[in-house]
């Protein structure tokens, strides 16, 4: 039954189409949760009634249009009203109307059932990028476009994957429900993966849910659908769904290189370290706004390149990054980003470009200037 | 009815001022109209060229010839001009040139304030388009203007603002003209169930932007003391909601999609039953769908609003009140239907364009109809499906219309023949290459595309191709009708009062072109 329906709305489609395009998808991609199917046949569904229609009332219209032109001779009637058909052609679509009504409203109510969840993770969305916080793990990350800026201006040619992989993929177990917790820090993204039929705007201060259980091992696929900003076509989401012995050893993974990570927030670096894990910071969290030269963009995003800022006092500097600027783009990176990151990047930037200051800012200085304050989860990522 | 020709014979008797003076003092429904349609032309050329720029970078991944910031402020601008600046000035235009004459009535109730609404307006584009050149840019936020995006933004946001609530004094002062027009100016025996369609359309849209147009005035208030005055409407930290930002933009958006769409079916109730040589099918039928949409508009905005998480019965209730719409709309296009059903029909241009109309604003009916159903809709919300849907709903359906209207008056407004062979031309090309567009699209949707985006991964590539080519021959083609309409203003075969074989209503008792003082004395309707 359900490729009896993707054959027929596919090819009423396809009609219209090239067969140049035979190997494009006419249709929702290929659904991998119960929601997905559900909102498939649906899909498939509608189509039909709406192409059975079609065919009836515009068959009927057209045969008018060939039969009854004047070129040919055919003489104007005179009626203009039928009471009878009139109510006809108003109860008979309330009636199908309701038809499709029925089955859509069973599957709004299953789609907003998030109880009993396996695995419960929360996602923030930031201004480019995905936060992840597996409530039950205690593990948290942050996951950026892995595309190389040089594919996008076009100096290299483009991955099978182009604007669709990330540095850190989400992972869940296969078959497990798993509920998503959504919010964001900025201003509003949503998150959709269109094979599982997961998706939801992401609101800053308030939190939403909904849920998902993926039917088979796999990589799926999607990005931001709200408008965010500058950067909206830049911040995909990759979920990795895995067995559950996969997904535990996952788990261990993490948490050993969260361990590592906290370690870093108590060292002392050498500037050379810095400069380098700096620019990795720099180039995946500031690059995309001030520009890999450090140049920004006039008008919307400063320079940092020969900035008050990267050049004046470390204390006001070091503020800046981690409170933000309000009322604007430049976002707080306190939460985001562990004390490491952070004295790594403000050094780079000091010593990037024309800002030759040879100064070198330590973990420590971070966690002072947070006024003692916890330190962050570390981004395991780095 | 012969009376009302006499009008023309008192042009004389008022002195009115030539030159430019005439055209910014003028208090005549028959300029002010002319002044709305060119204002609207210009407006149609700019914004059209901002979607080309958009669709010729999208002509491939990658970025090429915009940066992400501009591009967001493309489409944003695009937006806002072809609602604001293009479709509801046109229609201003049709209901001043139209309603008095349809009426038999000498002007419009109050000419001085329809003077105003219109000369508002430019200073409204101005406002607009000038914020290209500020510090940062034009706005980039989308037409939609969601908080917090909007409060990030630099002074052409404030700018954009201002021009939103001059645009809405315009409507409103349009609206109150037009309803105290069609209410009180009618020709005696024209009774409200005798009136031609499209003025029963335009009243009940005018009735819709007098309750709409305030409700987004307060929305971007809101947003204007949010970003300059510390109050938090719709900063969670401050106590407010970004959420009750789109609730309260969408009460006045989702009737504001209906203002863009009745008018239209007048102009089209007006041109299918001309050249079936028939009279409309249904009226009484069509005057109450026309006011059932209109009610019902008001009742389904949460449909923009799926994915915001609202609760299940808030979602069931959006989802049925929002299928609902369907059962007046399709009254409609079977009583359109039933009109041409055994007529005598003739295929001039703006017969040709009411059927493209009428088909292809069907398919933009049916995938509403697919995102009614809330399940799809949020697959598909902030997808190109949406793209699609809402282009084949406000090109082939609002635009359509308002090229079919044009044709249609056209020789009453300059007293020519338009050229017929170029008016041909003007609908295939553009009937076509809005297909070539815009189709391409629902596939795009499904198969992933987020809307509002510069760039995009390697599977979307031929689709989005294909729908360049036909962007640009779209565009392109409109040329085209500025040239017919420049040809037909300059000269061309006479044009008899009685334009059309089938054509019935007052305008068409009066000369060709229509004299600047009609209807000094009333004419009687029996």
């Amino acid at each position: 039954m359900k490729s009896t329906w993707r054959w027929t709305s596919g090819t009423a489609v396809g009609l219209l189409t090239q067969p140049a395009l035979a190997e494009y998808g006419y249709n929702l991609q290929q659904p991998a949760s119960q929601v997905a199917h559900d909102v498939f046949q649906l899909h498939n569904l509608i189509m039909l009634v709406c192409a059975g229609i079609f065919v009836v009332v515009f068959g009927a219209m057209f045969y008018a249009l060939i039969k009854h032109r004047k070129s040919a001779g055919h003489p104007a009637a005179h009626f203009h009203e039928n009471t009878t058909v009139e109510i006809i052609w108003t109860v008979i679509p309330f009636i199908i109307l309701m038809g499709m009504a029925y089955p859509a409203a069973k599957v709004v109510i299953d789609m907003k059932d998030t109880s009993n969840p396996d695995l419960t993770i929360k996602v923030t969305g930031y201004q480019w990028k995905w936060g992840y916080d597996y409530l039950n793990e205690d593990i948290s990350f942050y996951s950026t476009l892995a595309t190389p800026r040089a594919q996008i201006t076009g100096a290299a040619p483009k991955g099978e994957n182009y604007l669709l992989e990330v540095d850190e993929p989400v992972v869940v177990p296969v078959g497990k429900r798993v509920r998503m917790l959504i919010t964001a820090n900025d201003v509003l993204h949503a998150w959709w993966v269109p094979a599982l039929g997961a998706k939801q705007d992401a609101i800053p201060g308030f939190i939403r849910d909904i849920w998902f259980k993926a039917d088979a091992v796999g990589t799926y696929r999607g990005q931001c659908v709200e408008l965010c900003g500058k950067d909206h076509g830049f911040m995909p989401i990759v979920v990795e769904v895995v067995s559950q012995a996969d997904y535990e050893a996952w788990v261990a993974g993490k948490k050993s290189a969260a361990k590592r990570a906290e370690a870093d927030n108590t060292r002392e670096f050498s500037v050379a370290e810095l400069v380098e894990r700096g620019q990795k910071v720099y180039e995946s969290n500031c690059a995309a706004c001030h520009q890999a030269d450090g140049k920004g963009l006039a008008g919307s995003f400063p320079a940092i390149s020969g900035s008050k800022v990267a050049t004046g006092p470390i204390a006001d500097h070091i503020a800046l990054v981690l409170n933000g600027r309000p009322g604007t783009a430049m976002a707080a990176f306190a939460k985001q980003l562990s004390d490491a990151d952070i004295a790594a990047v403000v050094t780079y930037q000091r010593n990037a470009w024309d800002n030759k200051t040879g100064d070198r800012v330590q973990p420590a200085d971070i966690a002072s200037a947070r006024g003692g304050a916890k330190v962050a989860a570390a981004s395991a990522a780095q | 009815m012969s009376d009302a020709v006499h009008a023309h014979e008192d042009h004389g008797h008022h002195a009115h001022p030539s030159g430019i003076m005439r055209w910014l003092t003028t208090t005549n429904h028959k300029d002010i109209g002319t002044l709305y349609l060119w204002f609207s032309l210009i407006m149609l050329f700019s914004a059209g060229s901002m979607a080309l720029m958009i669709r010729a970078e999208l002509f491939q991944p990658g970025l090429q010839l915009t940066q992400p910031d501009f591009f967001n402020q493309l489409t944003t601008m695009h937006g806002l001009i072809m609602i604001f600046g293009v479709i509801m000035p046109a229609f201003s235009g049709f209901a001043n040139w139209q309603v008095p004459l349809m009426l038999g009535a000498p002007d419009m109730a109050f000419p001085r304030m329809n003077n105003w609404a219109f000369w508002i307006l430019p200073v409204a584009a101005i406002l607009l388009l000038s914020s290209f050149v500020l510090p940062g840019g034009a706005v980039a936020g989308g037409w939609t203007m969601y908080p917090p995006l909007y409060i990030q933004g630099g002074i052409s946001y404030d700018l954009t603002i201002l021009a939103v609530h001059i645009m809405g004094l315009s409507s409103i002062m349009g609206s109150i003209n037009i309803i105290t027009t069609i209410l009180n100016m009618r020709a005696p025996g024209l009774t409200l169930m005798k009136m031609p369609l499209f003025v029963w359309t335009w009243l009940i849209t005018a009735y819709l932007l007098i309750a709409t147009m305030p409700v987004l005035a307060g929305a971007v208030t809101m947003l204007l003391t949010d970003r300059n005055f510390g109050t938090h409407f719709f900063n969670a930290a401050g106590g407010g909601d970004p959420v009750m930002f789109q609730h309260i933009f969408w009460f006045f958006a989702h009737p504001e999609v209906y203002i863009l769409i009745l008018p239209a079916f007048g102009i089209v109730s007006q041109v299918i039953p001309t050249f079936s040589r028939k009279p409309l099918f249904g009226y009484a039928s069509m005057v109450y769908a026309t006011a059932s949409i209109a009610i019902l508009s008001f009742i389904v905005w949460a449909h923009h609003m799926f994915t915001v998480g609202m609760p299940v019965a808030a979602q069931l209730f959006f989802m049925l009140s929002t299928m609902l719409i369907a059962v007046p709309t399709g009254v409609k296009v079977f009583n359109w239907t039933a009109t041409m059903w055994k007529g005598s029909l003739t295929f001039e241009t703006p017969m040709l364009f009411a059927i493209a109309f009428v088909c292809l604003f069907t398919i933009g009916g049916f995938s509403g109809l697919v995102l009614a159903i809330a399940p799809v809709d949020i697959q598909l919300h902030d997808t190109y499906y949406v793209v699609a849907h809402f282009h084949y709903v406000l090109v082939s359906g609002a635009l359509f219309s308002i090229f079919a209207g044009i044709y249609y008056w056209l020789p009453k407004w300059t007293g020519h023949m338009y050229d017929e062979r170029l008016g041909k031309w003007h609908f295939w090309l553009s009937v076509i290459g809005m297909n070539i567009v815009f189709f391409p699209m629902h596939f795009l949707g499904l198969a992933g595309m987020p809307r509002r985006i510069p760039d995009y991964s390697l599977q979307f590539t031929e689709f989005n191709q294909i729908a360049t080519v036909g962007a640009f021959m779209f565009g392109f083609s409109q040329l085209i009708f500025l040239v017919v309409v420049l040809k037909a203003i300059r000269g061309g075969v006479k044009a008899p009062a009685q334009v059309w074989e089938g054509a019935e209503g007052l305008e068409w008792t009066v000369p060709s072109p229509a004299p600047y003082h009609t209807f000094v004395t009333a004419p009687v309707v029996k």
